[in-house]
């Protein structure tokens, strides 16, 4: 511990962070334990894949390689992933730039936000049912505008090309990237810098993109990376909406751990890892791309375009691609609910013959004792992330401690790292510890995939905090404690409850180590529906999704109500909204 | 060995332990007293929510008449159960393990009987089994040609029967080469769920047995020297096929309710299922137009039988017993083959049941769009397990990595 008594006037100010080691022996601890909570689980499921992998003198690779569809089916992963991952980023910074601080922004977050809660396999079975040849769409325009009397033979669906599976991925991955960076603008002075551009003459899209985008970009990287790590590797979307000729690389895996002669293990563990190496390939090309264009805008803004004619066309297409966005996610989930109540509904009837409340009768029982579990599972993981990413920024910050760039892939570790591929290693290891199975086991495994998204979206606001304030209440004599609970949590009140929802989100939508670590006995409404979903049938799909989204909802609800309750008379604090 | 294993395991039962097997049938009752109290966790198929009703409806009369709380556990596919008790067998976990009972039939079967997963043979204490039409159902007691040796016990037969819609096809073709000729003249009307699925595997066997010349050799285990030649016709059915199917044969359905649903859409004109009576439960239901129909092709097509089994480290055995017992009680039988509940067909000798459980089965109707037993047809029995699998992975390789 360093001297407690210095007073802030003679403390070094470095990196932004305000030295002082209050409490630090305590707060010390917090960055190794939560790294070796990631951490640990992760290398003991990848312990339980490598070894399989390499077995029997690399029966597993050699079978790998042996399949013909190994060479398409690791291009879909990184063509769907990379391409996914683009696509969603762009059109989240075109509506930042094009709305930003505008009434219509407020409206579009309002309309994406809550659809961030949409689990994935509920959005894309949405988006199935829509964009069908027999989907809603169609029966809308049938038989008055098509003329079809019957569903068009048309490969939409499952198209080789994974294109409805790029789709799917980006109706959920913009979302979720628009409210990363929504948590991040009101650290960076969004409205002064964007205010001094337009004064320069800039047209919004360049005083964007020179004054706001290489600092908002900054907070944005690991985020996407999770998105890009998250677009390779997805099974219940890549089952839904992509490919089955071969499928995607990460379905494939799981079609091979879930064959019933488990002879097909070790090729899975070996793939396993092919797509862990794909992953990394795909982040490091996408890295290489990061600083090729920062030159390329480097360069651009010594020419300093104002480019004002871009501003109406950039509108037009953010407007566009919110509208399609918003649209097709919501239509398709407004399809299911429709579906959870329909009676027969045939093509190309636009709605059903007659409504009934059968199915949501008949699943009601199971209702009750499934949400609770699923809200309690989520509810702690959310709780223990929270006040582990708390506790390790603090002492980030009050402890002076850099954390270097090998400790923060770490922690994403988790996301970058195909579940498949140490999920069923890990199980192995809890079995004779007898933890699983059991609701704390399955809330203890959530926490490894909750954390990292909640030290995502925390720790960029928690870090981009004015530590001016807090040099500001320590000079007026507040100890480090006090500055911690009644400066800065409060003033992180909206992106703190943001990461909550985010982590609530995360949790329910868990599927994998649900089913393996909870051994099939923790039922959440996440493993009922996606074991639902095998069946296809629409309806009861519709009940779970529907019960699926409220849950999320209501917390990314809170999480934008509060702060304006809270804050309803401190405008600044409220964002840009 | 697994065998030896298996005697073993019985043996550590307390109420087995150290009885003659007449004395085991007369210790039911000793069974029934453990059971009670006890959890059973039912490891089963959860994507029909008419079966997730049944099975519900299963515990609800376990609960009443023994005690016992039977929570199912609803899996995306069997092979997650079958891989939760490989793990624990690797882990060293010999009892107390999680899953006390699975359905299962076939490979999943085969793989666990194999792997010495599986409890032992108990079929014989169980004091419904003499019920059980043995002789005239042979696959009560043979699972895709493996004798189940008591290892798992039977509770539904099904057999392979084509759906249509009489409003948009109401003369079906009758055997497999007319529906080739039909399907090839009606362009993307038809397709099957992809292989390695259940039932596009089984549509595929049905295909070897109208287009092999020896259809008797799928009775034995796949003869590697040979199997090219027997095979070919298959491939060569299918290459004909294929262009006219639903997508030009680029997507497929992913499994049987996927197919279903495509009917349902009117996206093709016909479609098959493992289940003589899903046709009529889900008109039942609203799911399905009344105007459709069941029918089965020339020659007979393939039935099986639903078993459930019992793994090695069940932590409530005797729950377990109970359960297996009570899914072959009469009651419970004649309610699965009601096409409003389920339209599964009985596994039991009507003829040996008594005058007023015989009246059950007699008072339900077929439903609307179920074939009379008589007009299902000849059974074809499961090839052995080796053809399945074997078919399915040189599908993969032939049309599941189009390129």
């Amino acid at each position: 511990m360093d001297d407690p008594h210095r007073t802030g006037l003679d403390r070094p100010l470095r990196g932004g962070a305000v030295r002082q080691a209050g409490r630090g022996s305590l707060l010390r601890l917090a960055p190794p334990l939560t790294l070796a909570l990631m951490i640990l689980p992760v290398l003991a499921g990848l312990a339980g894949t490598v070894i399989p992998a390499f077995r029997n003198a690399g029966a597993g690779v050699a079978s790998l390689f042996a399949w013909p569809g190994l060479p398409r089916a690791a291009a879909l992963s990184l063509g769907t992933g990379l391409a996914s991952t683009l696509i969603a980023l762009a059109l989240t910074l075109l509506i930042l730039a094009a709305f930003a601080g505008t009434p219509t922004f407020a409206r579009i977050r309002r309309s994406l936000a809550p659809l961030l809660s949409v689990p994935h396999a509920a959005a894309a079975l949405g988006l199935a049912f829509l964009i069908a040849p027999s989907g809603w769409i169609a029966r809308l325009l049938s038989p008055e505008v098509t003329g079809w009397q019957s569903p068009p033979d048309l490969l939409i669906l499952n198209d080789p090309w994974g294109l409805s599976l790029t789709l799917g991925l980006i109706t959920k991955e913009l979302p979720f990237l628009l409210l990363m960076a929504l948590a991040a603008l009101p650290q960076l002075d969004a409205d002064r810098r964007l205010t001094t551009a337009a004064s320069l003459g800039y047209g919004r899209i360049a005083g964007f993109t020179f004054t706001l985008l290489p600092d908002l970009y900054r907070q944005l990287r690991l985020p996407t990376y999770a998105v890009l790590a998250y677009g390779m590797t997805t099974v219940d979307m890549a089952l839904i909406l992509g490919p089955t000729l071969p499928p995607t690389l990460a379905t494939q895996i799981t079609l091979w751990m879930g064959e019933a002669s488990l002879t097909m293990r070790d090729t899975a563990a070996a793939a396993a890892l092919l797509q862990l190496a794909l992953a990394i390939s795909a982040i490091t090309i996408w890295r290489i791309t990061e600083i090729l264009v920062q030159n390329l805008l480097v360069r651009a803004a010594f020419q300093a375009p104002r480019l004002p004619n871009l501003d109406r066309p950039a509108a037009a297409a953010a407007r566009a691609a919110s509208l399609v966005i918003t649209g097709s996610l919501t239509l398709g989930l407004a399809g299911l609910a429709l579906w959870s109540v329909a009676g027969l509904w045939q093509f190309p009837d636009a709605v059903p013959q007659s409504l009934t409340l059968r199915t949501w009768v008949s699943a009601a029982p199971a209702l009750g004792q499934t949400t609770a579990t699923t809200l309690a599972i989520a509810a702690t993981a959310t709780l223990a992330a929270l006040i582990l990413t708390l506790a390790c920024l603090q002492a980030e910050a009050t402890l002076n401690l850099t954390p270097t760039t090998r400790a923060l892939t770490l922690l994403y570790l988790p996301l970058l790292i195909p579940q498949i591929a140490f999920l069923p290693g890990l199980q192995m290891l809890t079995l004779p510890l007898g933890i699983d199975g059991t609701p704390a086991a399955v809330a203890a495994i959530h926490l490894v995939f909750v954390l990292p998204y909640v030290f995502l979206s925390l720790s960029g606001p928690f870090r981009a905090w004015d530590s001016r304030i807090a040099t500001a209440a320590a000079t007026l004599g507040a100890s480090e404690t006090r500055i911690f609970w009644r400066l800065r949590l409060p003033m992180l009140a909206g992106p703190l409850l943001t990461s909550a929802a985010v982590g609530m989100a995360v949790s329910i939508g868990q599927y994998l180590p649900t089913l393996l670590i909870g051994g099939g006995r923790v039922e959440t409404l996440t493993t009922e529906a996606v074991a639902l979903s095998s069946g296809g049938n629409r309806r009861l799909i519709g009940a779970y999704a529907a019960l699926q989204l409220l849950l999320p909802a209501l917390a990314f609800g809170l999480a934008i109500a509060a702060p304006l309750l809270l804050w309803r008379n401190r405008r600044l604090m409220r964002g840009l909204a | 060995m697994h065998r030896r294993t298996a005697l073993q395991l019985l043996a550590s039962l307390p109420a087995f332990a150290g009885l003659s097997t007449k004395a085991l049938a007369a210790e039911w009752d000793g069974i029934l007293s453990e059971a009670r109290g006890q959890t059973v966790y039912w490891h089963a198929w959860g994507g029909d929510p008419k079966i997730n009703d049944f099975i519900t409806w299963i515990g609800e009369k376990a609960q009443e008449r023994y005690g016992v709380t039977l929570e199912h556990v609803k899996l995306a596919a069997t092979s997650d159960a079958v891989a939760r008790v490989l793990a624990e067998q690797q882990a060293g976990q010999t009892e107390g393990g999680a899953v006390d009972l699975i359905w299962i039939n076939g490979e999943n079967f085969a793989a666990m009987k194999s792997q010495g997963l599986l409890y032992g043979s108990f079929t014989e204490y169980l004091p419904n089994w003499p019920l059980v039409d043995v002789a005239g159902k042979p696959a009560t007691v043979t699972d895709f040609t493996l004798p189940t040796e008591g290892f798992e016990s039977p509770w539904a037969m099904a057999q392979l029967v084509f759906e249509h819609d009489t409003a948009r096809l109401p003369q079906p073709p009758q055997s497999l080469d007319a529906l080739a000729e039909w399907a090839i003249a009606n362009p993307g009307r038809f397709t099957y769920p992809q292989p390695p699925d259940y039932l596009g595997t089984t549509f595929l066997k049905q295909v070897l047995y109208g287009v092999m010349e020896d259809p008797s050799l799928l009775q034995s285990p796949v003869d590697e020297a040979a199997y090219d030649a027997q095979v070919a016709p298959l491939w060569a059915f299918l290459d004909r096929l294929h262009p006219a199917l639903w997508r030009q044969a680029k997507a497929f359905p992913q499994n049987e309710p996927a197919l279903g649903q495509l009917l349902a859409d009117g996206e093709i004109d016909i479609s098959f299922a493992f289940n003589p009576g899903r046709a009529s439960a889900e008109i039942a239901a609203g799911n399905l137009p009344d105007t459709v129909r069941t029918f089965v092709l020339q020659g007979g097509t393939i039935g099986n039988a639903s078993f459930v089994a019992i793994p090695f480290n069940a932590a409530h055995r005797a729950g377990a017993l109970v359960i297996a017992n009570l899914l072959l009680d009469p009651e419970v039988q004649a309610r699965a083959q009601d096409p409003a509940v389920l339209g599964f067909q009985t596994v039991l000798d009507l003829q040996a049941l008594a005058p007023e459980d015989r009246a059950r089965f007699d008072a339900l109707e077929l439903g609307i769009a179920t074939l009379s037993p008589a007009d299902l047809g000849p059974v074809l029995l499961e090839p052995h397990a080796s053809w399945m699998t074997r078919i399915a992975q040189d599908w993969t390789a032939r049309y599941g990595v189009a390129q």
